[in-house]
């Protein structure tokens, strides 16, 4: 293990960043606080489902920012401020085709099945539809993604307290880890939602003035507009740069996809991520839909992710901006993207991901400095955290409980999710070494989500609308999808790093938007095709799963006509729809 | 419990609110008797700015839990296990 991180532990003997007394006290607080939230917790946990579903206690704003936050971890700061370095404006498509749409559709039509049938994961979920094999694919597929993806996050932490403070990689990495620990262990979910709500304003108090004060010394939108379209026609050809036009517009995003033609690039954009990778991302990540699950009535669980949509709109602000700004401001950034290879940055040598850390430097004094610090750890904590408390629920409920050891005391439960919550953390810093591998974090976790989400969602929603659709079909068609994008990853140009093999001409975020929507198709068609020669379950069975099936006062909450619109979901997520819709038309 | 009818400081709005609001502290005394640091933030004193937000937004947040604390209820519906799977045992049920 120390083999492996030594050659990144070596590279930072330097600090990046010059923090004083006041930086490392500003940390501390932060960290006292999120400790203190994990303590007061742990009184209200009394029995597992305190520790795993917070007693479904929960007030809809709470978790509607858990949901938010829960997201913004390492994927959306360095993995979407980095895109913004790279291709420009295309990259608010991960919010406004991708995030909000799929978000809305969660509230609406998905959230019902999942509150009402009262499972307890998106697992069970596909246990009570589909029975043991796909329940088993699903379960496996999503404890090994949430330890990878924890991993991910945990390697982000530790090399940005490595490039920041100087500390060694692995005792940043251990550090960062047992804090998460104890957290979880002492306040289980509660404390991990509660200190997401409390994340998302630490991460916004840190990244909206250094936004703010980057747009000022570039001065502002129009002063960042002239220095990218001269960067673009400054850099050599050999570097690539996307044009200054298409840095500057989100449509139609070819920097992006990588697709040569505009039309074809706007289908891959609505299609394959706006459609199949969010939907599948959004939709049946039980890392989202359990914040929600955590809220205090089926209308609540509804307005969870509608009212999440809301600053979520906002996120790509304060994370995208950033990022345009650093490519035209730190030497370093405006080097790289002219075609040369800057040292520097949390690795030795700088890339896009270092986009923020360098513009940190380059633009905050001491004081802010520390609240940015404490606003990139608060994400980073949160994404692991939420990995690890979906985590241990599936491991606990729907590993161990149903196929090792049936029928235990409560407590039992609550022990090995204790347990599975202490292992997870140990295997996420063996996960953290393989996630340096791969030089843009953002294409290896699309990488994982096509595999993992783009055929689930079709399993789901054709599960939920064709009662037709049969056991057999739910685990062939998951299989079927997953394989297919393992299978078009591999024949890209680089999905799979140097795995790839090059068949199909596709590199970047194209091949995955190509991956997950061959994954989709596939596990459409096989599902049809198993279903018409496999018996279904009987419609008995179906009610509170299929829609078909359900009574539709099931599905909506009976106090709910009666509050203003403002507490109303269809209302919010009209307002949210057209909302998004005039920051689409805008950019 | 003896606080069983609002969260009181546990209420994640007062939690949200102090953090802020200690935040709002430091960064105030900061710009004002920091270095300034103009240079880097191209002439705005970013850490009074901040400093004075913060503690706007802090205030807001510990008048929010002031006015409407949350309640927590006597009696928390219990969940209810369904016969057709294999659900934890609530401890009355295991204890006999």
């Amino acid at each position: 293990m120390s083999s492996t991180f030594a050659p990144v532990a070596l590279a930072a003997a330097e600090p990046l960043i010059d923090a004083n007394a006041v930086d490392y006290l500003i940390v501390g607080l932060y960290f006292v606080f999120v400790m203190g939230i994990g303590l007061a917790a742990r009184r209200a946990v009394s029995d597992s489902i305190d520790f795993f579903l917070s007693g479904r206690s929960l007030p809809a704003w709470v978790t509607g920012l858990a949901f938010i936050s829960a997201n913004l971890g390492a994927v959306e700061i360095m993995g979407m401020s980095a895109n913004g370095a790279q291709y420009g404006l295309p990259t608010v498509h991960y919010f406004w085709v991708g995030a909000i749409p799929a978000m809305l559709f969660l509230g609406i039509v998905m959230m019902p099945f999942y509150y009402g049938s009262k499972v307890r994961s998106v697992p069970e979920f596909m246990f009570r539809r589909f029975g043991t094999g796909a329940h088993l694919v699903n379960a496996i597929s999503f404890a090994v993604a949430q330890l990878l993806i924890a991993g991910v996050n945990l390697f982000l932490l530790g090399s940005i307290v490595q490039a920041l403070l100087g500390w060694p990689l692995w005792v940043a990495l251990v550090v960062a880890a047992v804090i998460v620990l104890s957290y979880i262990t002492l306040g289980g979910l509660s404390a991990a939602i509660y200190n997401e709500v409390l994340q998302f304003f630490v991460i916004v108090a840190s990244l909206l003035p250094l936004t703010l004060i980057g747009l000022n010394r570039v001065g502002g939108w129009s002063g960042l507009q002239e220095k990218l379209t001269a960067a673009a026609e400054r850099a050599p050809a050999e570097a690539e740069v996307a044009s200054a036009e298409q840095q500057l517009n989100a449509w139609p995003g070819q920097a992006l996809t990588g697709f040569d033609s505009g039309i074809l690039s706007v289908i891959g954009i609505v299609f394959g991520l706006g459609f199949v990778l969010s939907f599948g991302y959004w939709t049946t990540n039980f890392v989202e839909v359990q914040r929600a699950m955590a809220s205090n009535s089926i209308s609540s669980a509804r307005k969870t992710p509608i009212i999440g949509a809301f600053p979520k709109m906002f996120v790509p602000f304060i994370v995208i901006l950033p990022g345009m700004v650093a490519a035209v401001l730190v030497t370093e950034m405006i080097d790289l993207k002219g075609g040369g290879t800057p040292t520097g940055g949390a690795s030795g040598e700088v890339k896009y991901n270092d986009a923020l850390l360098l513009l940190m430097r380059d633009v905050l004094p001491n004081g802010l400095l520390g609240l940015a610090i404490s606003g990139l750890l608060a994400a980073f904590m949160a994404g692991m955290a939420a990995n690890i408390s979906a985590f241990n629920t599936v491991f606990s409920y729907d590993l161990w409980e149903r196929y090792i050891r049936k029928d235990r005391s409560d407590d039992y439960y609550l022990r090995i999710g204790r347990l599975a919550t202490v292992a997870a953390t140990v295997i996420a810093i063996f996960t953290a070494s393989i996630a340096g591998g791969f030089s843009n974090i953002m294409d290896y976790l699309q990488t994982l989500f096509g595999f993992f989400n783009a055929p689930l969602f079709a399993t789901f929603i054709l599960g939920m609308f064709w009662k037709r659709m049969t056991p057999t079909a739910g685990w062939a068609g998951l299989v079927a999808g997953t394989l297919s994008a393992v299978t078009v990853a591999f024949l890209s140009e680089d999905a799979f790093g140097t795995a790839s093999l090059g068949v199909i001409p596709l590199a970047g975020q194209g091949a995955s938007f190509v991956a997950a929507s061959t994954a989709f198709v596939v596990d459409i068609i096989v599902s049809v095709a198993v279903s018409l020669v496999t018996t279904p379950k009987p419609a008995s069975e179906l009610k509170g799963l299929v829609y078909s099936e359900t009574p539709k006062e099931d599905l909506v909450d009976p106090d709910e006509a009666a509050r203003p619109w403002y507490q109303r979901t269809i209302p919010l997520a009209i307002v949210a729809g057209v909302m998004v819709l005039i920051l689409n038309f805008a950019f | 419990m003896a606080d069983k009818k609002t969260a009181g400081a546990f209420d994640i709005r007062n939690f949200i609110g102090m953090l802020l609001g200690l935040y709002g502290i430091i960064l105030t005394l900061m710009g004002l008797f920091g270095d300034k640091e103009l240079e880097k933030t191209g002439g705005i004193n970013a850490n009074l700015w901040t400093g004075l937000a913060l503690l706007v937004v802090s205030a807001g947040f510990m008048t929010w839990a002031r006015v409407r604390p949350t309640v927590v209820p006597d009696h928390v519906e219990p969940v209810v296990d369904d016969a057709t799977r294999p659900a934890p045992r609530k401890k009355p049920r295991s204890s006999h």
